[in-house]
């Protein structure tokens, strides 16, 4: 059975129906093609497909969509644009805070409300922030680095 | 993996949710879900009906006759940054920021994880060091389950499948309270290994009056230390002997050979000596 959400994804009113087992990540995904949040282990670990539920980081696989009736959603897509890139994604760019690109709409996502939430970052707080992140590739210095980066210039 | 198939019913108020649940064996209720989703995902949980406590107005915090009361549904993220838990029960702000990760905090909710019953989770573990309760409901009417009567099993708790949990109730902060949560865990945000939650109260005069304590990641329920530490009470400071005293009777409460009886012993210790370095100096009493 299925049963119709209402939702505000980057700005724009959405409605969709789904089962109640479908996550926040099946619906962006395969009902709104917002490829930008990416599923990783489907059960809350690897935080590849963390979002922005009003304002705070989630993981779209740990939330039904039919829980989220009415909240405002943000994906990486709403973030910046291929020829304007948003200043966390221009600094990830910069210190080389990625490679594959896997993990990489999450993190910024993540880093973008950590600095929204505490302009004066510690290297520490930004560790700490990301360990939910996982990334296999960079090794997390030039995240930590681009995240930083950010905080100080106050962009 | 995905869920299996299930209904899913947003209640707007307490006796519609009872009712649900009553109505369905199968009916579990979510709040916010990073416990319960992962199990239903490896469909380690398959429930007919998920009914969500949402928009059961069970966010909150206040004081009130020298007790803490936190609504069930109240988010890790606010415990973390609520001023009245700051003051009124510091270990809550403290053990909640080790839970998970910001995203995990964002969603997850006290009355989830302490239904939940996780052996290795934090606040199973605080609420039985603090001597804590839970306000539970059904149809048949309201109880409070003391924190030493709550935890069965793994992942098992004495609350009745049709019950729900209101409140979490803590004995607030007093003017010389002094809290430590220590844990230990190989990758931040991970599960502990260990994790020790004490509390002590002090007299105006400098004594230790009282103290509990107790650990996760030790056997299937929350491991009460209290015994462990009983020799503080009297103390004015953590002297060596009394920090080696505790640690040795929290060794001896692991059995057989098990690595995990040297690091109680270690953050039975620690909890002990920060817990009395925060209460050295007097705070304004918090309810």
């Amino acid at each position: 059975m299925k049963q119709n959400v209402k939702l505000e994804v980057n700005g724009t009113a959405a409605e969709v129906a789904v089962e109640a087992r479908e996550t926040l990540l099946d619906v962006l995904r395969e009902h709104l093609a917002l490829t930008g949040v990416h599923a990783g282990c489907e059960q809350g670990a690897c935080g590849a497909c963390t979002v922005l539920l009003d304002g705070e980081p989630v993981r779209s696989c740990l939330v039904f969509a039919v829980q989220c009736e009415g909240e405002r959603v943000a994906t990486v897509e709403s973030f910046g644009s291929p020829g304007a890139l948003h200043p966390m994604m221009e600094s990830f760019r910069r210190h080389h805070g990625l490679q594959c690109g896997f993990c990489t709409p999450a993190m910024v996502l993540t880093a973008i409300a950590l600095v929204a939430e505490k302009p004066q970052l510690t290297e520490e707080d930004v560790r700490l922030a990301l360990a939910g992140n996982l990334c296999r590739c960079t090794g997390y210095a030039g995240i930590v680095d681009a995240v930083l980066d950010v905080a100080r210039s106050g962009e | 993996m995905k869920p299996a198939p299930f209904e899913y019913v947003r209640p707007a108020t307490v006796g519609e949710a009872l009712g649900a649940l009553t109505g369905d064996e199968g009916a579990k209720l979510i709040a916010g879900g990073q416990s319960l989703v992962p199990l239903m995902a490896l469909r380690l949980a398959r429930p007919t009906v998920l009914v969500d406590v949402k928009d059961l107005e069970l966010d909150l915090v206040g004081t009130d006759a020298g007790q803490v009361r936190i609504g069930a549904a109240t988010p890790h993220r606010r415990l973390e940054h609520d001023p009245v838990i700051a003051h009124a029960a510091p270990i809550v702000r403290e053990a909640a920021g080790l839970i998970g990760y910001p995203a995990i905090r964002t969603r997850g909710t006290i009355g989830g994880s302490i239904a939940h019953a996780d052996p290795v989770a934090e606040l199973p573990a605080l609420l039985v060091a603090a001597q804590g309760s839970v306000v539970a409901r059904s149809t048949r009417g309201t109880r409070e389950i003391s924190a030493c009567d709550l935890f069965a099993g793994f992942l098992e708790t004495t609350l009745a499948r049709d019950e729900l949990i209101e409140e979490i109730r803590l004995p607030a902060a007093g003017a010389r309270h002094g809290s430590s949560f220590c844990e230990w865990a190989p990758r931040a945000g991970d599960f502990a290994v260990v994790g020790v939650a004490l509390l002590v109260e002090r007299a105006a005069d400098g004594p230790c009056e009282r103290i509990g304590a107790a650990a996760c990641g030790i056997g299937s329920v929350p491991l009460d230390c209290t015994e462990a530490v009983e020799r503080a009470r009297g103390e004015n400071n953590p002297t060596g002997s009394l920090l080696r005293d505790v640690a040795a009777r929290a060794r001896a409460l692991v059995t057989g050979d098990d690595d995990r009886a040297e690091l109680l012993a270690l953050l039975m210790a620690r909890a002990l000596s920060r817990s009395f370095a925060r209460s050295d100096r007097p705070r304004e009493a918090a309810a």
